[in-house]
């Protein structure tokens, strides 16, 4: 039955190492910046297209 | 703050698009053959490279690995320069990596013609091959984690810990799966056997699913899809807890194509649970991209490109939620094996996978030859072409799949099976020629998009160096806060090491018991090593690609106990590799074939399989009558045999073509009384050698069990 034991043992060791990992970001307040990096990759930094890299956030006009 | 000047490299981008164009045509050229093999046996043309067996891998391995894997690098060498705000981190490697890929393809499907193969489902190419991928991979891997290195803006969006994810997990489940045995310089053993070798090739087939077909793929993904929208994702909260959940979910997935096989019964559970749960991360990707078109659904109407990724983004959502449904033991039992499989895979690779490329093909090409799509109205058309293609793809094989089983499992009133096997591959031969239409207007679709982009390249020029400008990244000084996240995104080292435990942390769970503990293998002591003779028999069978439409196992199901003959058990196995117990029966099981018929019967069957069983879709194989056993190449067979734990005689190898000759002798001698005259080694002679061997071992014996303590 050591199948299972090492199959539990480690199973449970991991998940709650996510677990914590999870509660700890959630506490934290990691997922406060939410709004920037969706907007910013929007622009590429191409010259040509003379967008302004650093106020992407008010800069939405299209690209094409 | 320092602005500086960059370039970004559109060079690369363009030769991975041509090839991603190329590869596509050339792959699913070789999936509509096949796809009309199944019901016309001539078009195999009689000819040992042209036949089912050594097409279906080219076909398999075209598609995954030269299609989707160019799209791939297309897609991250040009979202990723830009998401860094950096060129790619060297020319040369990227000229390398891109010729080194092209390089890989071609001599896959050299060798795959020529018969070398592992004989293991889409980890197919032989060793030397295995090693030049493993070397292209670490330099495609350089090249991106030194343009992460080197890049101008701290925050890692999210496509870009997809493609570090798929980067690692790949490299892991190619170095684990390929470990094999060479013996010859394009021929090896695998280094597992039986069903340890099913389990890490599993491991493998379904990684490789979730790592090189998925996982790259969102992260393309939520790049082109916002860009082509021009809106943000959705949600980028969702992104984030749908990678981290999506890549610590996928990797214990892989038991679950082994379902009611002899694989321990735990690791078939644990399989089934992490898929079960694989539904919400997957459901969260593809919710995640269809709600970033919210509000933007009247460009959907107009746009092409937005119509191809919606497509491929539902594609996706009902490939995963159907995944984890086949993943549930009372269903498998009745889809496993059958053509529903073949449908389940085509809905994630022409859908998700396709369509998406597409998309971006579409999106793509005409911003690095600054200038337009030259018809929109073209690519409209290749999109419903290739929708109705899908549609006639998919739903015959699903009918095809369930008839097939229902039929299979059919019982008349008697208690007998009511249909022969072949009745059930005859029956449902419509469903396969709508099958090859359906790929034929899919392919026709791809041909239009190939006019379409050759006159969008020619009205415009390549800017092969784009040049962009950005501030250089300032080091970070130390904020009062720092968010563990927000840490790791801007170390990808650090998040590297930690992907990596996540990801290791999940195959070696399930793989290490299995080598180690011997309690899971009831050893059998009637079974036997293959005898020289079988042995290249058995070599014969993998290289003709005979695993591809016959599976070697019986699962404990009534009809099958009673269409094959007793349930497979995992000891039957362990002098097996690599396993052959394949994935699909279009042909019926072989586990228990050895002694069903004579000799003269598999003689005949191979040689015109009609004549044996008429409608047969079999293709002949007359080559093998004429070929001679490769002799010189027993003894070496042998000796790594032995090295993997193959309990030959020591010196067995110098007398093994002497045992060979004697066997295929007697195996002569026994057709000519029925007027069959071959030479005594000729390959046919070895492979009804391995055919009569197969499952005699335990007729009449028990399974012994090691003792628990």
């Amino acid at each position: 039955m050591s199948v299972i034991l090492i199959l539990l043992m480690a199973s449970i060791s991991v998940a709650a190492l996510f677990l914590a990992a999870f509660l700890w970001s959630v506490r934290s307040g990691q997922y406060d910046d939410e709004i920037s990096p969706p907007l910013r990759m929007l622009h590429d930094n191409s010259i040509s297209q003379n967008i302004d890299t650093t106020n992407t956030t008010t800069t939405l006009k299209p690209i094409n | 703050m320092q602005v500086e000047k960059f370039f970004y490299d559109n060079k690369s981008v363009k030769l991975f698009a041509y090839a991603t164009i190329l590869w596509g045509v050339v792959g699913m050229l070789a999936g509509l053959l096949i796809s009309i093999q199944i019901y016309l046996p001539a078009a195999n043309f009689g000819l040992p490279f042209t036949t089912f067996g050594r097409v279906r891998p080219v076909h398999t391995n075209a598609v995954i690995f030269a299609f989707v894997g160019n799209g791939i690098f297309m897609g991250v060498y040009y979202s990723l320069q830009r998401l860094c705000k950096a060129r790619m981190f060297n020319d040369t490697l990227s000229k390398i990596h891109f010729w080194g890929w092209q390089l890989i393809i071609v001599s896959a499907a050299v060798t795959l013609l020529a018969g070398y193969t592992t004989g293991k489902e889409y980890a197919e190419l032989e060793w030397p091959i295995d090693i030049l991928i493993t070397l292209i991979w670490v330099v495609f891997g350089i090249n991106m984690f030194g343009t992460i290195l080197k890049r101008r803006e701290s925050h890692l969006y999210v496509a870009i810990w997809f493609f570090i994810a798929t980067w690692i997990t790949v490299a892991m489940l190619h170095i684990v799966n390929s470990f094999e045995l060479p013996f010859s310089w394009l021929k090896s053993y695998s280094f597992y056997a039986g069903v340890q070798d099913a389990l890490v090739q599993w491991w493998y087939g379904h990684n490789a699913v979730a790592f090189f077909l998925t996982t790259p793929y969102l992260g393309v993904m939520y790049y082109f899809l916002p860009k082509a929208a021009n809106r943000p994702v959705y949600s980028y909260r969702l992104s984030i807890i749908h990678f981290w959940a999506l890549i610590f979910l996928y990797i214990w997935a892989g038991p679950h194509h082994l379902l009611y096989t002899a694989l321990p019964d735990w690791a078939q559970s644990l399989g089934t649970v992490f898929s079960i749960m694989l539904i919400a991360p997957s459901w969260g990707g593809m919710l995640n991209g269809l709600f970033t078109l919210r509000g933007a659904w009247d460009k959907v109407r107009e746009d092409p490109i937005l119509k191809f990724m919606v497509v491929a983004i539902t594609c996706y959502g009902m490939a995963t939620f159907e995944g984890p449904m086949l993943s549930l033991k009372s269903v498998n039992a009745i889809t496993h094996f059958t053509d529903w499989t073949i449908a389940h895979v085509h809905v994630g690779a022409l859908g998700w996978n396709g369509f998406l490329t597409f998309g971006i093909l579409y999106w793509i090409i005409p911003r690095i030859f600054n200038t337009q799509l030259y018809s929109k109205k073209l690519a409209t058309t290749h999109f419903w072409i290739g929708t109705i293609g899908i549609v006639l793809y998919a739903i015959p094989m699903y009918w095809a799949g369930f008839e097939q089983a229902l039929m299979w499992k059919q019982f008349t009133a008697e208690g007998t099976l009511k249909f022969q096997f072949l009745e059930t591959v005859t029956h449902i031969i419509p469903m396969y020629v709508t099958r090859s239409l359906g790929g034929l207007l899919y392919l026709s679709g791809v041909l239009i998009m190939v006019y379409n982009i050759i006159k969008t390249v020619k009205s415009g020029a390549l800017i092969a160096n784009e040049a962009a400008e950005a501030p250089a990244l300032v080091k970070s000084t130390g904020h009062a806060k720092q968010y563990w996240h927000r840490w790791i995104e801007e170390r990808p080292i650090q998040m590297l090491v930690f992907s990596l435990v996540l990801v290791a942390a999940g195959g070696i769970i399930e793989m290490v018991p299995t080598f180690l503990i011997k309690s899971n293998i009831p050893t059998i002591a009637s079974v036997k090593p293959y005898t020289p003779l079988e042995l290249q028999g058995r070599d014969i069978y993998i290289r003709e690609g005979c695993y591809l439409c016959h599976s070697q196992m019986i699962r404990p199901f009534r009809d099958e106990v009673a269409r094959y003959g007793e349930y497979s058990k995992a000891g039957e196995f362990i002098y097996d590799h690599p396993f052959q117990w394949g994935s699909k029966r279009t042909g019926p099981d072989l586990a228990r074939i050895g002694g069903k018929y004579p000799d003269s019967w598999h003689y005949n069957h191979m040689l015109e399989p009609q004549s044996m069983s008429p409608g047969s879709i079999m293709p002949s194989y007359t080559w093998l009558f004429e070929n001679k056993i490769d002799t010189a190449i027993t003894p070496a067979k042998i000796r790594a045999m032995q090295t993997l734990g193959v309990p030959y005689a020591i010196g067995f190898d110098k007398e093994a073509n002497a045992n060979l000759m004697a066997q295929a002798n007697k195996i002569q001698a026994g057709l000519k009384v029925e007027k069959l005259e071959v030479a005594a080694d000729a390959e046919i002679i070895a492979l009804i050698a391995y055919l009569q061997r197969m499952g005699t071992d335990i007729k009449g014996a028990k399974a012994i069990p090691t003792p628990t303590k």
